[in-house]
């Protein structure tokens, strides 16, 4: 299956990029029609080849990984020389692109997040883009009500993993909800990191806000009382705190992603597992910038990101799962990655709305 | 007076230099950053005071203070027996340790942290401390991290200091502790008070080392400018808190010249060598010296090269053979050796431009004046300001074209911002060196027939070629382990070691974890390469005399 | 290097031959600034040997340094062979200088420190080793070439100072208390030495001291000074 995928990348990625050129023709309409200068002064490109020999300078979080052949093929169809820049995690990355939208730093930008997404829409940081690649449909049902700015490429869901031995010795039930951790029995075992500093931590505060509404306050207060660990980012919690045998930290409990399994199989046995009820999904999307020199570029690299190749590769590369159906996931995931059946959310708005009062709260909470 | 005009003037142009690479790289992204977020929609008065009056900044002002003090005054109550165990005295084997000494100063934090931690926590070797996520756990590590700053400045000068003065003293009725305190101390105090300023302005401007060993229960302002900037966009908080950071900053360093123009003297370059073999009875110093330096810094360096070698059944260099391989898993773009010899070249450009930059600082403040302590002022203030202010500025402003020349996503832009960060070290470790040689050398040298540059070339070069070395050595190393400024420019698809070592931290799996400790303890091994060398250009000049 | 040019021969018929110095001032800043030298007049022929005779404060190491050019000078006027070199940099006016405590270059061999004038007057290595050894003969060090100016005692290290200077063949050479650092024996000693030194170099010389018996020894004349003025 994958192989005769590659073989029609070409094909693929030609295609795509025609699309792309219509797509911009179709959305041209109402967007002039609201503003009436810039847009219609921006190039629009027919054909393919109007990208030859162009530059394209997509935005993007620290982790961002493409392997070189994917990026070569689709340099190759398109003409386009692909540039990165990175200005920092998936928090900074945003702030970045509000703070320089006068003078953009790039066309396009990939890994904004759910919990970040409506800021940077409400800034008017990203020009209007519909993507009609194949897997757009897939994209569709992550889509931010309201706003036709971003394209969901890839999701993943933030949530406890849990030390299977560690449980199965102490005798403990394996807890089965969040709320279930405020529970005594589960005292000095849970290690999160701070969600003023770390993305997977503002996930799990929103998923307790979520899960628990108006009670999140005085639940994180019994939290507290049961000794939760709280540290400054990820590899602190993971790497340094997990107890599973890889790590041999002194924490059964510890938050991370529902991906995370996979990496602590030993000798075929799972020695970690996701806590399936206690996921908050992240949707990571990728954005034409307002302003950006090279906006036909970017359109095409966002319907490159949906393409088939690039979306094979985002578990092996970023630890996120596809959002196109047409892909699979590696054979590891499907069997020890499952992902929730029903994950917790919470609508980008009253993210944008609250998040600052949220953290704010859950530090007089926690930390002070 | 004609000539006092002339010699104003070639200061000035002279100066250009400097002021033209820090007004580029360093004054403009920073005051890009205050006026956007002070006056963007209008000054405003009620705003801008409710940032300095709250109280979360009062709190961050004074933990700022509490900890950069502690951290310096650990540093330099280590920092000088070690100069005089590691440089005043001479012995088998000291070169070796005084590398080792100077590693933690490029270990990314986020490694150091883990390190720490590993051996702080609940079931770590020293984890009945207590001192996990505590304020004492980021002194120590401050001290790790600095010790070897004050230990190479006051090292220099001790190994220089004339062995008569002391024997002087001594033969006047002085007893040992007498003679350090009356004669051997106040000689120091320059090189004690130069070193120190440096350590403060490291440790008020730490970040990752706060933020993770205080489990970020403990905010400065370093800390909260990130938060401010990154989490929750409110520039103008930022831009109060930075203001605040150069005004702290600038006292400190105000306070630190002050200490060094009352002491500075003149050595007059006689006794270069002030070194002395090992005797027996020394060890009653060294001992205690080197074992406190062992457990401060060999401990958690030893929990790091333990953890690069661990894998799943026991202990292998797995890890070390994962580095040269293109990441299975393509994690990161290039290999992590292909990261290293990234970081090699771009730390050899900043180490080269901060050297040349600041040799000619150096010459500019070697004889005192109004505008010369302005300017040594202004090349300090890099270390007093936070990266990301830094870093967003540069971003802010370099995102053109400037003067025909396009920066944007290049590489040199990742030289340049590690040298704006080595510059003030190298300033601080030539100038004392440079104001040390007697102005009558270069009279004697001059009423010889040498021109003002052959002064210099014939002159003060041969006698700061020491000093060079040194400042050479810590401006690579600084460049090497730079990590704050350069995630601003870097370019993902060109790493350096220090962002690899981030990235690899970022995806779960031993083999990550492994690799980072792996491609650590290589970082660590290329400093400590880097600084024997270094030593080595300095003995060469000893065996000149 | 021989720095009676031509020019400044064929002048010398119609103003003094040797170094003239004219009313000079010198005033360091400050608030306020204070005057050092006011109003200096003095001459020294060629060959001739003058001693600047004072309490220490008097001013006569600042009229020195004008004379050098070390010190700048704020009016009046610095002649040699009755050309005006006031405004001529140091390093081109060929007056040479011994310090009071030598100012050896410590990363230079003794006979390195000696070789230094002729480096820049860019003679030949052959020609300079032959002017070193010439010199270290001169001032009693011969065969002392190789050694470290930090293995000297203080009468050796003003003995090399001394060849130092002569080396390049200074017309003029400034003496600032050659030997004030060292004990009283070894002072009256060197002092017959450098009178003799300079006899057999040649040189125009002035040396400034506060004590009277040395200016006696080494010079030909002495001039008086205190508070800044000659007497």
């Amino acid at each position: 299956m994958r192989i005769a995928r590659a073989t029609t990348a070409g094909a693929i990625a030609l295609a795509t990029i025609t699309m792309a050129a219509c797509s911009t023709d179709a959305d041209e309409g109402p967007d002039t029609s609201a503003d009436p200068t810039p847009a219609s002064a921006e190039p629009t490109p027919t054909e393919s080849a109007d990208l030859t020999g162009q530059t394209v300078t997509v935005v993007t979080h620290d982790s961002f990984a493409v392997p070189d052949e994917v990026l070569a093929a689709f340099e190759d169809e398109t003409g386009l020389t692909v540039e990165f820049a990175a200005p920092g995690d998936a928090g900074a990355l945003v702030n970045q692109l509000i703070l320089t939208k006068d003078a953009p730093i790039g066309d396009v930008v990939y890994g904004v997040d759910t919990t970040f997404a409506s800021r940077a829409i409400d800034e008017g940081v990203f020009a209007d883009y519909t993507s009609t690649a194949p897997a757009a449909a897939d994209a569709a049902q992550y889509a931010i009500a309201g706003s036709s700015a971003l394209t969901a490429i890839d999701y993943s869901d933030v949530c406890l993993n849990y030390d299977i031995a560690w449980f199965e010795e102490s005798g403990l039930d394996v807890p089965q909800s969040i709320g279930a951790l405020s529970d005594p029995q589960y005292n000095g075992l849970l290690s999160v990191t701070n969600p003023a500093t770390s993305s997977p931590g503002l996930a799990f505060l929103l998923a307790t806000v979520a899960e628990l509404g108006d009670d999140w306050t005085s639940y994180w207060e019994a939290l507290r009382e049961n000794q939760v660990r709280v540290t400054a980012s990820w590899s602190d919690t993971y790497f340094v705190d997990f107890s599973v045998p890889n790590y041999g930290g002194d924490y059964p409990l510890v938050l991370s992603y529902a991906s995370s399994p996979p990496s602590e199989v030993i000798d075929g046995e799972p020695t970690s597992a996701a806590l399936l009820d206690t996921c908050f999904r992240q949707v990571e999307y990728a954005g034409v910038l307002e302003g950006a020199e090279n906006p036909a570029a970017g359109q095409a690299v966002v319907d490159w990101m949906l393409s088939d190749e690039f979306q094979a590769n985002l578990p092996d590369n970023m630890y996120v799962y596809p959002v196109s159906s047409s892909v699979d996931v590696p054979e590891a995931w499907a069997e020890f990655a499952p992902l929730a059946d029903d994950p917790i959310t919470m609508d980008p708005a009253q993210i944008s709305a609250n998040r600052d009062d949220y953290i704010a709260e859950w530090t007089s909470i926690v930390i002070d | 007076m004609r000539t006092a005009a002339h010699h104003s003037l070639s200061w000035w142009l002279l100066a250009l230099i400097p002021l033209a690479f820090l007004g580029l790289f360093f004054l403009w992204p920073l005051g890009s950053v205050l006026v956007h977020g002070l006056f963007d929609g209008g000054f405003d008065v009620a705003g801008t005071w409710a940032v300095v009056t709250s109280s979360r900044t009062a709190d961050a002002v004074v933990t700022t203070a509490l900890l950069a003090s502690a951290g310096t005054v650990g540093s330099v109550l280590l920092g000088v027996p070690g100069a005089y165990v590691l440089y005043r005295l001479r012995w088998r084997g000291q070169r070796a340790v005084r590398a080792v000494v100077a590693v933690p100063f490029v270990l990314p934090t986020i490694v150091v942290a883990a390190a720490f931690s590993a051996l702080l926590g609940r079931s770590g070797p020293l984890g009945l401390l207590g001192l996990d996520q505590s304020v004492a756990a980021i002194i120590a590590a401050l001290v790790f991290y600095n010790v070897s700053v004050v230990v190479r400045v006051v090292g220099g000068a001790w190994a220089g200091l004339d062995p008569a003065t002391a024997a002087a003293a001594a033969t006047l009725g002085a007893d040992r502790r007498r003679v350090f305190a009356h004669v051997t101390l106040p000689a120091l105090v320059p090189a004690i008070a130069s070193a120190a300023s440096v350590v403060f302005l490291f440790c008020a401007t730490a970040f990752g080392v706060v933020l993770v060993l205080g489990g970020t229960r403990v905010r400065t302002l370093e800390t909260e400018i990130y938060l401010q900037v990154n989490q929750f966009l409110d520039l103008r908080a930022a831009a109060v808190l930075s203001i605040l950071q150069i005004v702290f900053v600038a006292l400190a360093l105000w306070l630190s010249a002050a200490a060094r123009r009352r002491r500075e003297r003149v050595l007059g370059g006689r006794s270069l060598d002030g070194t002395r073999p090992f005797v027996r009875a020394d060890a009653w110093v060294a001992a205690p010296v080197l074992l406190t330096l062992g457990v401060l810094v060999a401990a958690p360096m030893y929990a790091l090269v333990e953890r690069s070698l661990r894998t799943l059944d026991g202990h292998g260099f797995d890890h070390y053979m994962a580095l040269f391989g293109e990441p299975g898993r393509t994690v990161l773009p290039v290999s992590v050796a292909q990261a290293a010899v990234n970081s090699l070249v771009t730390a050899a450009i900043a180490a080269a431009v901060a050297c040349v930059v600041g040799q000619v600082v150096a010459a500019l403040l070697t004889r005192r004046s109004r505008r010369s302590g302005a300017l040594d002022a202004v090349v300090m203030l890099p270390l007093g300001v936070s990266a990301v202010v830094v870093g967003l500025g540069m971003l802010l402003t370099l995102n053109r074209p400037v003067l025909g020349i396009d920066l944007r996503g290049s590489w040199w832009l990742v030289a340049m911002a590690q040298a704006v960060v080595a510059l003030p070290l190298v300033v601080r470790t030539l100038v004392p060196s440079a104001r040390a040689i007697d102005p009558r050398l270069r009279f004697a040298a001059a009423t010889l027939g040498a021109s003002p540059w052959r002064v210099w070339t014939r002159v003060d070069w041969p006698l700061l070629r020491r000093a060079f070395g040194l400042a050479v050595g810590f401006a690579f190393a600084i460049a090497l382990g730079e990590f704050g400024a350069t995630t601003f420019v870097a370019r993902p698809d060109r790493p350096t070691l220090p962002t690899a070592i981030y990235r690899l931290l970022g995806r779960p799996g031993i083999e990550s974890i492994g690799m980072a400790f792996a491609a650590a303890v290589v970082l660590a091994a290329m400093t400590a390469a880097i600084m024997m060398v270094s030593e080595r250009m300095r003995t060469q000049v000893g065996a000149d005399l | 290097m021989n720095h009676s040019t031509q020019n400044a021969a064929s002048r010398a018929g119609s103003a003094p031959a040797g170094l003239e110095v004219r009313d000079v001032r010198v005033v360091y800043p400050g608030t306020p600034p204070v005057v050092a030298v006011e109003g200096a007049t003095l001459s020294v022929a060629p060959g001739e040997t003058v001693a600047l005779l004072g309490p220490s404060g008097c001013g006569k190491s600042s009229l020195l340094g004008a004379i050098v050019g070390i010190v700048p000078v704020a009016a009046g006027a610095i002649l040699w062979d009755g050309s005006d070199v006031t405004a001529v940099p140091v390093h081109r006016r060929g007056f040479g200088l011994v310090f009071q405590d030598g100012q050896l270059f410590p990363h230079r061999s003794l006979a390195r420190n000696v070789a230094f004038g002729l480096e820049m007057a860019g003679i030949a290595r052959e020609e300079r080793r032959a002017r070193v050894e010439e010199l270290l003969d001169l001032v009693g060090l011969e065969g002392y070439g190789a050694r470290a100016v930090t293995e000297l005692s203080g009468g050796q290290r003003q003995r090399v100072a001394l060849a130092r200077s002569l080396a390049p063949r200074p017309r003029l050479l400034a003496l600032d208390e050659p030997l004030s650092s060292l004990d009283a024996d070894l002072r009256a000693r060197l002092a017959v030495d450098v009178r003799d030194i300079l006899a057999a170099a040649g040189t125009a010389a002035i040396v400034v001291t506060h004590d009277p018996a040395e200016a006696e020894v080494m010079a030909s004349r002495v001039l008086r000074m205190a508070d800044g003025r000659l007497l």
